[in-house]
């Protein structure tokens, strides 16, 4: 069976160091990171990095009161991809336009609050918010954007920890080849900031970051580095059939040629290189590309002691012999975005096919011998002889990895 | 507390869970949900916020009471009066 191509005409993001590609992208390019301490019930002072788009350019008051910040996130990332895409949206079928989000987990922070807020009043569970179902169902973020801009398709949610980000892109590019839907917006938020409970997780797991400088904070591949920096963000794209996007003149950011998605089934938190290896693998044949095709592989290192370790020896055994070839991160400018990590860091790179720059990971002070990886982008970008094609890496708990293959579009 | 002490108190709620909402000329007599955007959800909001802040319970047989600014005090008038 012949499948539509799928390619990108729009992107909407927030990021801690932007609130648009143009402003992302740029920092990225001139080393600056943006990541701060925020106090966190319980916790007190933690790092995080914190986006400051406007809300309310999207939204009412009320519907900020009512609603949750993954749903927020969400409205300001579609709204903002569907602008950029140029599709004339108030004309389209909306119960063809399907939303997809990937999120790493939701409901948590909602139900903290409602704990907290019912524990000034001794418990008693009266005092419980009729808001709080339709703030923690899964779909949440999803739904929140589907009421914000109207449309009736398919809106709901895909819960794979921290390869979400991919997986929206993934699953909405299926749904867009089966016919289901015509127009897609899809990628990944997260709202994890605003929960104790992932910070307090990561520390009594050994994998919160600290450092005297926040911007210091979430350094890669680097022999000092001791942990996550956990952030808030999104990044949503529209996708469209390559016909659709053709007969419309849109512009094309890029094509999805391969994605492949596989589980460790061998731990709840520690990855598998092994595993990892085999799903870049995989998804460079379901694109029909030998590895020395990609260009910048964005690594999905959380700055984690072993992870970095263990992903390195995946991408190395993949891209052993690949002379042109670069390894880049981002989550040493905006810590981890956790379900907006994957689709927040392809777009850090899709400019890369313009520019054929490659923004570096920074705060490497000292390369640890055990992620030496050829072609590492290191503190400083370096201009490749061509980008075209992208293969962006991301992981999660339980093990699922998932890997997405973006090329510059030619027709 | 008199009735345009109980209106203030309601309008003060309402402010807090509509803040879109232009309050300065909300007729007393006219249902609320005909001049301002509210729903069901939102009418939740004016029963839990009297029960956190002021301890008045509003039971569901009783939510047609909070229909118009007018029937809210003349309703919630005689509760607070009845806490002190």
């Amino acid at each position: 069976m012949q499948l539509s191509r799928i390619v990108i005409t729009g992107v909407g993001l927030t990021a801690p160091n932007g609130n648009c590609l143009s402003d992302y992208r740029k920092n990225l390019l001139d080393g600056k990171a943006k990541l701060g301490r925020i106090e966190i019930r319980y916790m007190g002072e933690v790092l995080a990095g914190v986006c400051d788009f406007d809300p309310l350019k999207y939204q009412k008051r009320k519907e900020l009161r009512v609603g949750t910040r993954a749903g927020s996130i969400s409205i300001y990332c579609a709204r903002e991809a569907v602008d950029d895409s140029g599709i004339g949206f108030d004309e389209l079928d909306k119960n063809r336009v399907g939303i997809y989000v990937g999120i790493t987990e939701h409901g948590n922070v909602e139900t903290e609050n409602e704990i907290y807020n019912i524990s000034q009043f001794d418990y008693d569970t009266k005092f419980w918010t009729h808001h709080h179902n339709p703030r923690t169902v899964a779909n949440n973020p999803a739904g929140e954007a589907s009421l914000n801009l109207k449309s009736t398709g398919p809106a709901y949610t895909i819960g794979a920890a921290c390869a979400a980000g991919n997986l929206g892109l993934v699953h909405a590019m299926q749904m867009l080849q089966l016919g289901e839907v015509d127009f897609a917006i899809a990628g990944g938020v997260s709202e994890s900031i605003h929960t104790f409970g992932i910070f307090a997780g990561f520390k009594s797991q050994g994998a919160l970051a600290e450092h005297e400088d926040p911007n210091k904070a979430s350094r890669p591949f680097d022999a000092a580095r001791n942990g996550i920096v956990v952030s808030e963000g999104g990044c949503l794209y529209t996708l469209e059939r390559l016909e659709d996007a053709q007969v419309r003149g849109a512009k094309i950011y890029g094509e999805i040629v391969g994605y492949h998605v596989n589980s460790d089934a061998t731990d709840y938190v520690l990855p598998n290189p092994e595993r990892q290896a085999q799903c870049m693998k995989a998804a460079l044949k379901k694109a029909d590309m030998l590895p020395q095709e990609i260009h910048i592989v964005n690594a999905h290192a959380t700055a984690t002691p072993m992870g970095d370790i263990q992903e390195c020896e995946a991408i190395k055994e993949v891209f052993a012999d690949c002379p042109d070839t670069y390894v880049n991160n981002t989550k040493s400018f905006i810590g981890h975005a956790m379900g907006a990590a994957g689709a927040l860091e392809l777009a850090g790179n899709l400019p890369s096919f313009e520019d054929k720059v490659v923004h570096p990971t920074i705060n490497v002070d000292e390369l640890d011998p055990k992620c030496q990886t050829p072609n590492l982008v290191v503190n400083k970008p370096i201009t490749a002889k061509r980008v075209d094609a992208i293969l962006n890496n991301s992981f999660g708990m339980l093990g699922i990895n998932s890997a997405l293959i973006v090329k510059r579009f030619s027709d | 507390m008199t009735t345009d002490e109980c209106k203030k108190v309601v309008l003060e709620i309402i402010a807090e869970i509509a803040p879109d909402e232009d309050l300065s000329d909300v007729k007393p007599d006219v249902a609320l949900r005909e001049q301002l955007d509210l729903d069901s959800m939102d009418f939740l909001d004016i029963v839990m916020e009297l029960r956190k802040k002021h301890g008045i319970e509003v039971p569901e047989s009783d939510y047609g009471e909070l229909a118009s600014l007018g029937s809210c005090a003349a309703y919630l008038t005689p509760k607070f009066n009845a806490l002190v």
